[in-house]
């Protein structure tokens, strides 16, 4: 091969693959021995080898891996559950025949929180994923499988979910670029679900360019999912140096919380965010504040009712009983870890009779205020910045004790989901060691322009990911 | 706030069942997540309309019109208990 594609983004190899410098099954086996290589319990699965991507495809045959919740057909998708244990979809997801058919072969189903329920991998039915900054460390979650495999060099992108932070943490946490599509942009047909109002699939990749890449690949509407939308811009690929005449607004720097290292970071990307022509000021989000609160509301009643369908009978785990009511209980009980129970607790607690309109009718006008103010910011911004995670990553064990500190960690995140936001988080620079992740976004369907402007940031900051040669 | 009682109601509601142990800890860890959660009622929400879904979308209508599905073999094909052309599942009993 006459060039190595340990060095190359996974762009620049899917372009030397195209124009004949790099042969498609070299790369793949490149990747595969990477992948299967991997110390850091990033993978639940490894390919044997690729499978029918087509041939002439933008994405070039680079291989993606792609989180367990993500249904491929014959390949074990667990959604890192043991209620799932074993389970072989008999049918693949739309995000990964969208992949396939633009060129890149599923190269292994990555570790994650159970049912994407978790701010750092912890979770998992199948023990943790460690962080290749620092392996005492968290990755973050719930996509850190994903995040932890790119940022260490054993995938060359990746795919995840996002649901109040799950693509934009792990990636800021592990110092690689992630991005949340707004809500519709890509069917979530075959995505093992959580909270149907905020899932979306998104990227995990080294560069914004190769983010960019992929969402060109994933985006547009599908029969099989009717919340899903043809993408009114489209995805064009990044090329912007300079964000003369962007207006950006900044929120949430003055937080309790908010780690000092991390706040430096971000204020002097800011700063550069300036310096390349941009102008800056603050915004208000009066309700952005309360968006813990409403999301763990919402987020566990639609868990709640996703989840009913464990149950035994059809597929999974099933704990033999004499009698029906107790083989549910007692499937449930086994086959569900820890975090989980709790979010069906928690989802069950608020959409119980007599409690419905205190709580979830309450954190759905919340999230009616959360989209006003955000309507109201963008009529005189164009994009809002925000710090990711409020801290560098934690320490595995830290936070497990204390759940609601965990949920704490989606601080940044979870507004924009509620919102149904575009967003993407990028790397901008080291505190303590560990990277911290700045968040870009925008209105409605602005992933392009969001993705120009990290495109330009990325360039201005210029941080230095893991070596992976 | 939620007792213990309350706790073992929305278990079986759930479907859930928890030991001993495991209702313990719902007992001291839900009250600290719901309170955190109550903070919501400090706002005016007044007139505010609800939002189930954030990005607009109208109805769209096709044709009824049928297409071949999965199939019946390959939907038992996990199942933990197959039987007779379905799901076997224990006899519901006396509950």
């Amino acid at each position: 091969m006459s060039a190595d594609p340990a060095l190359l983004d996974a762009s620049s190899t899917a372009a030397a693959v195209r124009g004949g410098r790099l042969d498609r099954g070299e790369v793949f086996e490149f990747w595969r021995e990477r992948a299967a290589s991997d110390d850091l319990g990033s993978y639940l699965w490894v390919a044997d080898g690729p499978d029918g991507a087509a041939g002439d495809g933008p994405l070039g045959g680079v291989p993606v891996a792609v989180k367990d919740l993500f249904c491929v057909e014959g390949v074990p998708s667990t959604s890192a559950s043991r209620i799932l244990d074993g389970y072989r979809p008999p049918y693949t997801s739309t995000a990964v025949s969208r992949l396939r058919s633009a060129g890149a072969p599923v190269l292994g189903k990555t570790n994650q929180d159970e049912f994407a329920m978790g701010s750092s991998t912890e979770n998992s039915g199948y023990g943790p994923v460690r962080n290749p900054w620092d392996t005492e460390r968290v990755p973050g979650g719930s996509s850190g499988g994903s995040a932890a495999a790119v940022a260490a060099g054993t995938a060359p992108w990746a795919i995840g979910t996002d649901t109040g932070g799950s693509i934009r943490q792990p990636a800021s946490l592990c110092g690689i670029v992630g991005m949340k599509p707004t809500y519709g942009a890509v069917s979530r047909h075959g995505m093992i679900a959580f909270a149907s109002s905020l899932d979306q699939c998104g990227p995990l990749t080294r560069t914004v360019t190769d983010a960019a890449l992929l969402m060109s690949a994933l985006v547009g509407h599908d029969p099989l999912d009717s919340t899903s939308l043809e993408h009114p811009e489209g995805i064009r690929l990044p090329t912007a140096e300079r964000l003369d005449g962007l207006r950006v607004g900044v929120w949430g720097l003055e937080e309790e919380g908010l780690a000092p290292g991390v706040a430096d970071l971000v204020r002097q990307a800011i700063g550069s965010i300036e310096s390349l022509g941009g102008a800056v000021s603050e915004v208000d989000l009066p309700h952005a504040s309360h968006g813990i609160s409403a999301y763990y509301v919402i987020a566990p009643a639609e868990a709640s009712a996703n989840l009913a369908r464990y149950d035994g009978v059809r597929y999974g785990l099933r704990s033999e009983q004499s009698d029906l009511l107790s083989m549910y209980e007692q499937t449930r009980h086994d086959g569900f870890g820890e975090e989980v129970r709790r979010r069906i607790m928690i989802g069950t607690y608020a959409l119980s009779s007599g409690y419905y309109e205190a709580y979830y009718g309450t954190a759905q006008k919340v999230r009616t205020r959360i989209v006003e103010d955000f309507r109201t910011a963008f009529a005189d911004v164009d994009l809002v910045v925000t710090p990711v995670s409020p801290t560098v990553a934690f320490r595995l064990g830290e936070r497990t004790a204390d759940p609601l500190s965990m949920y704490l960690s989606d601080y940044y995140t979870v507004p924009f989901s509620l919102a149904g936001l575009p967003a993407i988080s990028i790397p901008c620079g080291l505190s303590e060691g560990l990277p911290v992740g700045l968040q870009l976004a925008g209105p409605p369907f602005s992933e392009s322009r969001i993705l120009d402007a990290a495109h330009a940031l990325e360039a201005e900051l210029g941080f230095e990911g893991l070596p992976r040669s | 706030m939620i007792d213990r009682e309350q706790v073992l109601h929305v278990a079986r509601l759930a479907r859930l069942r928890l030991t001993d142990a495991e209702v313990d800890e719902m007992v001291d860890e839900l009250p600290r997540i719901i309170s955190h959660i109550e903070r919501m009622e400090a706002l005016d929400l007044d007139g505010v309309e609800p939002t189930s879904h954030v990005v607009q979308v109208e109805n769209v209508l096709r044709e009824d019109v049928p297409r071949p599905s999965l199939g019946a073999d390959r939907a038992l094909e996990q199942a933990p208990a197959p039987a007779a052309g379905g799901f076997g599942v224990p006899s519901p009993g006396q509950s």
